[in-house]
């Protein structure tokens, strides 16, 4: 099926997401859509899945103008969508989430599970899928979900299938698979559209790469450009894809955590009997595949979980067992893993939210009252130091791009004295120039003698802030290692196997 | 200055040059928690627009109201084809009638001379407005904390009775003691009776809507027994359940002299709205009570103890409805406290804190329309023969158009608060 996009614009407010896109994808292709988070490439295909209406610009699929009221009409269409966050229901089967919203039935509006049954075991044969229909879905590793998603939109015989961001939840082996998986889709003859800001994906299989950037095209790249000429596109000037550190000057061990085990409020063990030491001046940066305790523990770093056993001792200090404020009085900044839940108020001001957590002493609080002319005269110099690209000090921290919002907690954590930064995915969804700067501060920060506690399910992030890396595997150390590893051994480790010739290291 | 009374102008997300925001993470993962307190944000928190339109609505349906019950109104309406002008005097005869009364009984009296009598009105307004200001406070700054006080009844009954209680017990005390004490202790007792809520919410996470309901039984039923026993609050003698009257020394004395019925309870009300104003907007409590309210995750992560933040909120709301209870029992109706000491002011606090927007300088407003409302009810009734529950049904029209911003904006077709 050919997609024909003309001139789709979509404006929110004031806001223009999406100005006068055109697009064509072929049947048989893989047409990549690279672009940072907020470029509007999910706006784009969510106008195309019906989700949105376009303010003006229309939608062509094999030379017909099509009117989408919802995406119950795009599916009918043949456009299938694989979300980044997956549409099924945990506790069905998978022939059952295949079915849901298209079900077959017979006497009496009985389910006929046999065929949805059939439909599966057929599309997962032809394509080497390798999904049971019976199988639960919540019992599946995410790689799986993932293609339950996709049967899901082959059964009702999409044409066209949209991925968005579909790699962010998988594991580098599962990264490959779904490659594969996505180019025999392409020699199927169905047109793939693949939504990403991760070069490394783009250059691997992309036919044709369409660069999206403040909302307008910028233009078509080779897939055979280099990383850097990609990244410049997408942001719009040279960007530098290489941290550069110097070999850490390390001092004494600062941060040590022995046998720590993490329960959860559903009483799961999450992080369970994990040890590591982090010296002055290092960075160790944490890799696993989402879900595999890093969360848990960097909770309980900072006293926010409730069942914590074992010990976590800073600079001599016991930290387990205290309350979260008297732990960052004790010198712990702390970037939180998503900034809109835990990092920031969206709905308080730049300058307020800088105060966050120093409302009880600070040079902002005198005597039970905001110092506000203080916060101000500190906002102001901040917005400047981290860059931050907001219209003033008062603007609220919700308006803000992801980017920005992020620089706004970096500021404040690195504005204390510390004695540990634990940053907890510092650049999840955080568009490359402000990926750039955040990672200078990171090394900054180590290089000023603080150890440093990086958890990134991103192995690029890892890898380039590294001292040494810990990989985590269901609440459990499964190596730590240098940080010249290479990838497909992080890779597998990921999963929770060890090759006999890794060795841990100890800083 | 960062003004947090001024209502924020709905900024443009900016874009600097380097993104747009358009994929802000939002429904996907809002759970319904979060929803709804989102909800009870926009209801409690929606702009100044809102509440006038809300006003204004609901005026309009209150004039339909007094034309279609009005008599004159309706015989004319037999015939309304045939002399349709007949008709629309009617309709406006009643309804502007109804209105200037109201005015007549709220603000100036223009059918007296006596320059007294004509403004005994607007102080009879200001008189009614004073509880419902505080009230409005205690409400509003529970909302603030994203707490949902339905429990004002319960704290000014319990804090009216306690204040009632030191007001007639103790004799010969200077009113420079006995009136401070009795205004003291009734805010107290207020205080600890929406403490338990915060507590309770705090300690086992119970819903601060349930447990304030179900304390304004207690609390009810509480006074009720004190009524019947001499060491608390029975009149010896006496089978009604009502107190002995106050004594004079612990009398909120009148400000503008006897022939006007004002008392100093107006004064502590515009008191109380300054130092909320200062608590919530300039102190570090304050700080901390908002960034509860907005997000109790960023709060507690930021080492900020939400719980105790529940507590501290729930007794400042319940002192400030205690304080409301007070200023009726030692102000308005002096003669002993009983159970209706209250008259439904628990509840209208609710709705004059949403239309003040949970904002201080937005409450004293509501709680000076709305006392309005009260004052020119009464002569409503009496000079036009509308019944007085006009006035309650205007007020719940009010509520009703606050709760649901969306079809205000629908009538008025106003964009969208926040671009999605």
């Amino acid at each position: 099926m050919r997609l024909v996009l003309r001139g789709i614009t979509k404006r929110f407010g004031s806001v223009v997401a999406n100005d006068s896109i055109s697009l064509t994808v072929e049947p048989g292709e893989i047409h990549c859509l690279l672009g940072e988070n907020g470029a509007g490439k999910s706006t784009l295909m969510n106008v195309l899945y019906g989700l949105y209406k376009a303010d003006e610009g229309e939608i062509e699929l094999d030379g017909v103008v099509q009117h989408f009221s919802g995406p119950g009409d795009a599916m009918a269409a043949g456009i299938g969508m694989v979300h980044q966050h997956f549409m099924l229901i945990p506790v069905f089967t998978v022939a059952e989430n295949v079915m849901l919203g298209n079900e077959s039935t017979g006497f009496a509006g009985s389910l006929d599970v046999q065929a949805a049954r059939a439909r599966v075991t057929e599309i997962s044969d032809r394509f080497g899928f390798h999904v049971k229909p019976d199988a639960v879905v919540e019992d599946l590793p995410v790689g799986v979900q993932q293609r339950v998603e996709i049967i899901k939109a082959l059964s009702r015989d999409a044409e066209l299938l949209v991925f968005d961001e579909p790699t962010a939840v998988l594991t580098p082996q599962e990264t490959d698979e779904l490659m594969d998986i996505m180019r025999q889709l392409r020699e199927a003859g169905k047109a793939i559209v693949f939504i990403t800001h991760k070069l490394r994906e783009v250059r691997e299989v992309a036919d044709r790469i369409t660069v999206v950037r403040h909302g307008r095209i910028v233009g078509e790249a080779d897939p055979k450009a280099s990383n850097a000429e990609l990244a410049s596109m997408m942001v719009g000037r040279p960007v530098e894809l290489v941290v550069h550190k110097e070999e850490p000057t390390l001092g004494a061990d600062a941060l040590v955590v022995k046998d720590l085990r993490v329960v959860d409020a559903a009483g799961v063990t999450q992080v369970d009997g994990i040890s590591f030491t982090i010296r002055a001046g290092e960075v160790l940066a944490v890799a696993g595949v989402q879900g595999n305790g890093q969360t848990e523990l960097t909770e309980a770093l900072l006293g926010l979980q409730d069942d914590v056993s074992g010990s976590i001792v800073l600079d001599g200090v016991e930290l387990v067992g205290r309350s979260t404020r008297r732990i960052l009085d004790s010198g712990v900044g702390f970037i939180p893993e998503d900034r809109q839940v835990d990092g920031l108020v969206p709905n308080f001001t730049i300058a307020e939210n800088l105060m966050l957590n120093r409302s009880f002493k600070s040079p902002f609080v005198r005597n039970g009252s905001l110092r506000i002319g203080a916060l101000r005269e500190f906002a102001q110099k901040k917005l400047q130091e981290y860059d931050v690209r907001a219209r003033d000090i008062d603007s609220l921290a919700g308006n803000l791009s992801g980017g920005n919002q992020q620089k706004v907690v970096v500021a404040r954590e690195l504005s204390r004295d510390l004695r540990l930064l634990v940053a907890a995915q510092p650049t999840r969804g955080v568009d490359v120039g402000s990926i750039e700067f955040i990672h200078k501060q990171i090394v900054a920060t180590r290089d000023s003698g603080i150890p440093v506690l990086v958890v990134s399910t991103e192995l690029d992030e890892v890898v380039a802030l590294a001292d040494r890396i810990m990989v985590l595997y269901r609440g459990q150390v499964v190596g730590i290692v240098p940080a010249d590893t290479p990838r497909e051994t992080l890779g597998l480790m990921m999963t929770g196997e060890r090759p006999d010739d890794v060795k841990d290291v100890v800083a | 200055m960062s003004d947090a009374d001024k209502p924020r102008p709905d900024e443009k997300p900016v874009d600097a040059g380097d993104t747009v925001t358009e994929e802000r993470p939002q429904d996907a993962e809002t759970t319904d928690d979060s929803r709804s307190r989102s909800l009870l944000r926009e209801i409690a928190s929606g702009n100044a627009l809102a509440g006038v339109l809300a006003v204004v609505l609901a005026v309009l349906v209150g004039s339909v109201m007094i034309a279609a019950t009005d008599e004159t109104v309706r015989e004319t309406a037999g015939y309304v084809t045939a002399r349709p002008s007949d008709f629309f005097n009617a309709v406006w005869e009643a309804v502007s009638g109804a209105y200037n009364a109201m005015f007549r009984g709220a603000i100036f009296n223009n059918l007296v001379d006596d320059p007294a009598r004509q403004w005994r009105p607007l102080t009879e307004t200001l008189k009614y407005a004073g509880p419902l200001i505080l009230g409005g406070l205690g409400v509003g700054i529970a909302f603030r904390a994203a707490m949902f006080n339905i429990g004002g009844r319960g704290q000014m009954i319990i804090g009216g009775g306690a204040a009632a209680w030191v007001g007639f017990r103790f004799e010969g005390l200077p009113t420079i003691i006995h009136l401070p004490l009795a205004i003291v202790v009734g805010m107290v007792f207020g205080a600890l009776w929406g403490g338990i809520a915060g507590l309770l919410k705090a300690r086992t996470g119970a819903h601060e809507v349930i447990v304030t309901i179900m304390l304004n039984y207690v609390g009810y039923y509480l006074v009720f027994w004190a009524l019947t026993k001499d060491w608390l609050l029975a009149t010896p003698g006496s089978v009604n359940p009502k107190s002995p009257p106050m004594q004079e020394s612990a009398i909120l004395p009148r400000v503008l002299g006897d022939q006007f019925n004002l008392h100093l309870g107006f004064v502590l009300a515009l008191v109380a709205v300054g130092v909320v104003w200062w608590v919530i907007n300039r102190s570090t409590l304050g700080y901390r009570i908002r960034a509860v309210g907005e997000n109790p995750h960023a709060a507690r992560a930021s080492g900020i103890n939400v719980g105790w933040i529940y507590t501290v909120v729930m007794l400042i709301a319940g002192a400030l409805l205690g304080l409301a209870g007070v200023n009726q029992v030692l102000g308005t109706v002096t003669s002993g406290v009983s159970t209706d000491i209250d008259a439904g002011i628990g509840f209208d606090a609710i709705t004059v804190a949403l239309l003040g927007r949970s904002r201080p300088l937005g409450i004293l407003a509501a709680g000076l329309l709305f006392g309005a409302f009260k004052a020119g009810g009464f002569t409503m009734q009496a000079q036009e023969n509308i019944s007085v529950d006009l006035v309650l049904v205007v007020q719940s029209l009010i509520v009703l158009f606050l709760a649901a911003p969306p079809l205000v904006r629908a009538i008025f077709r106003l964009p969208a608060q926040e671009a999605k």
